[in-house]
């Protein structure tokens, strides 16, 4: 009893019912209880989730990576452009967007740990230099800002099964974001790794002083990040057989938003990867039940803000009940 | 009492919502059989679902949910209209497949970027759910299974805009894009730009920012500078930063603007002799048409034969903007 007591995510756990009953309640008759409504939250949850489990292991060693949006929109165009100009297969495109991604991300992981600049300035630095980098690039190379036709690509047929094919009637990304999940969770509590993560972002000088490759650990996490931003761009690119050069705008804080509603914390050296993955379907739940509910779409984010701050106030609610029953 | 506090705080949302959701929000009906019926269905049971990518700053889209609106009040239909927030595809293709879930009467989309949203669009088809598009997509409308298309052809508006600067002597031409990534409005420019250049001038795209109209209005000076001496601009947000960027320089009436689609701003300035022409596609009828249609089909089984409605484009010069600012002043032109 008491270690699922102890457990950060229980908070987020009790939100994600809640948001569920409420709109089970709603909307439950116009679809959201349906097979194909479910599979709509779930395609944003997971998608989203994939990036939290990378966001929280970062935020837990103590930084930010604001930069993961428009590395969304760059790893997409970079495939699309690869595949459309050059003829190149699809798993060509993929490769090399994914080693580009890992080079941003060592990128941004070194200038944070070598010149000790907040990480939050250096990743909107790279944000605004990728996003317009992608504008500027596929302009330049095609005078249009979307580039489509990924589904004429060699091998195009392999890649969507991987990446865009429906199981059951759900995206193939939900299985994805379990296995991310359970990775990122095993590596987080379980390796020696996960132990050094926590260090980097609790005592970082003791972390230190213990022999923990401090900056190391953050380098790779910023390559982690990063490269999960990839892997998302892969899986709308393969979907939606194209890209556009603002796609992902605005995910970086949704990623934030789901680890911290999962009860990681902004200051770093506390935190739950399975916590954030509850964090983004709280998000994907909110986000399409809003719709079911037939909600005019100009009243759409008050609702969405004022949803997710209750779904924070249970969060919160609960685990502080749960900690004075520790008492 | 845990539960008490709970269950309070997910009442006080629920009261929020019902409060501010004036419709749609009534529990559905169980989902009627989505191929038309041949007997008349009554009119407030038919449930429309719209999608489009208009965000809310734009003024132009606020006439077309103006027509969605009237139309649903007219024909006493029950209408849900959805635009995602940012100019983001894939967050419209989600409304669609949540509004598809839903199982609505009929759906009316517009196709800003066809690679993007075909996936769900046929989903929608494939589901049996009469689908109209409006304002962009009339390249692409037949390929993904849609019935009609309401709205105006692109690339040819924006040759008639072309044309019409050459006309009075534009040798150098901007096409203002506000909107990066919509494919119609990329369309818009090429059409533009081509007849510029067919007639001897040159001309190039400027993207500017929509969400923020002084870096618009600063783009297009600095492009000014460069000696520009005509523009179009694509909507009322790129046409205010091109008109401020105008009076502030000094060049009004000099460098000749037209641009796409009416807003009372640009309006007055046609009357005044500020803007040449504006190109107006009357998104008005793009809104209420489709309603009105797709109650018809619902109700009686009946849709015109397919094809493409246009809704433009018509030219607003000085000589008209007079009869159509009264009509602006309604969110109707």
């Amino acid at each position: 009893m008491r270690r699922i007591f102890n457990r950060p995510e229980l908070g987020a756990a009790c939100g994600v019912v809640a948001v569920w009953v409420f709109f089970a309640l709603y909307a439950g008759g116009s679809g959201f209880l349906s097979w194909a409504g479910s599979a709509t939250y779930l395609e944003i949850a997971s998608e989203l989730g994939i990036l939290a489990a990378a966001v929280s292991l970062l935020m837990i060693a103590g930084e930010f990576d604001l930069s993961v949006g428009s590395m969304i929109a760059a790893s997409g165009m970079t495939i699309s452009l690869l595949c459309e100009r050059l003829g190149w297969s699809i798993w060509g495109g993929i490769a090399v967007a994914m080693v580009l991604s890992l080079a941003v991300g060592f990128a941004n992981g070194v200038v944070v740990v070598r010149t000790r600049l907040p990480s939050f300035i250096v990743t909107l630095g790279s944000l605004f230099i990728l996003s317009g980098a992608t504008i500027g690039v596929t302009r330049l190379v095609t005078g249009r800002t979307q580039v489509g036709g990924l589904h004429e690509a060699l091998h195009y047929a392999s890649a969507e099964t991987i990446f865009a094919s429906r199981v059951g009637g759900f995206s193939v990304s939900v299985i994805w974001w379990v296995a991310i999940t359970v990775l990122a969770t095993w590596v987080l509590l379980r390796s020696r790794f996960g132990n050094w993560i926590f260090g980097a972002g609790g005592a970082p000088d003791a972390a230190r002083n213990l022999g923990v490759p401090v900056q190391r650990v953050k380098i790779a996490l910023f390559m982690t990040t990063a490269f999960c931003a990839c892997l998302i761009a892969t899986f709308q690119a393969v979907k939606f057989t194209g890209s556009d050069v603002l796609r992902g705008t605005g995910k970086e804080l949704e990623a934030i938003l789901a680890a911290v509603l999962g009860g990681t914390l902004l200051t770093g050296g506390h935190g739950s990867v399975v916590g954030a993955a509850f964090g983004a379907l709280i998000f994907g739940m909110v986000q399409q039940g809003i719709v079911f509910a037939g909600v005019d779409s100009d009243w759409y984010r008050v609702f969405l803000g004022a949803m997710l701050i209750v779904a924070v106030l249970v969060n919160t609610y609960v685990r502080g009940r749960m900690v004075e029953a520790r008492r | 009492m845990r539960m008490q506090r709970v269950r309070a705080l997910i009442g006080g949302v629920a009261i929020l919502l019902a409060a501010a959701c004036t419709k749609g929000s009534e529990p559905a009906k169980p989902a009627s059989a989505p191929a038309p019926s041949a007997e008349s269905a009554p009119r407030k049971d038919i449930k429309i679902a719209v999608v489009t990518h208009g965000q809310a700053s734009d003024t132009f889209w606020s006439v077309v949910k103006n027509g969605v609106d009237n139309g649903a009040k007219d024909l006493g239909v029950t209408v849900t209209y959805n635009a995602p927030q940012t100019f983001d595809m894939v967050a419209m293709s989600r409304l669609i497949d949540a509004e598809v879930a839903k199982k609505p009467d009929g759906l009316v989309v517009s196709i800003p970027d066809p690679n993007a949203l075909s996936r769900s669009i046929k989903a929608a088809v494939e589901a049996g759910i009469p689908v109209i598009s409006i304002n962009s997509g009339s390249d692409v409308y037949k390929q993904l299974g849609v019935l009609l298309h309401v709205g105006q052809t692109e690339y040819e508006a924006g040759v008639g805009g072309g044309e019409k600067m050459a006309a009075s002597g534009v040798k150098n031409a901007l096409c203002v894009n506000h909107e990066v990534g919509n494919a119609s409005l990329d369309l818009r420019c090429k059409g533009f730009l081509d007849a510029i250049t067919k007639a001897g001038g040159t001309g190039k795209v400027l993207a500017v920012n929509a969400a923020d109209p002084t870096d618009s209005q600063q783009k297009v000076t600095a492009a000014l500078g460069e000696g520009a001496d005509g523009i179009l601009t694509l909507g009322p947000l790129g046409s205010r930063a091109a008109l401020a960027a105008l009076k502030q320089g000094g060049n009004l009436g000099k460098v000749k603007l037209g641009t796409f689609d009416l807003t009372p701003d640009v309006l007055t300035g046609i009357r005044d002799g500020e803007l040449e022409f504006a190109i107006d596609q009357q998104q008005y009828l793009q809104g209420y048409l489709p309603i009105v249609i797709l109650s018809q089909y619902k109700q009686y089984g009946v849709m015109p034969a397919g094809g493409i409605l246009p809704t433009g484009p018509g030219f607003v010069t000085k000589d008209t903007a007079a009869r159509v600012i009264e009509l602006s002043k309604q969110g109707i032109r």
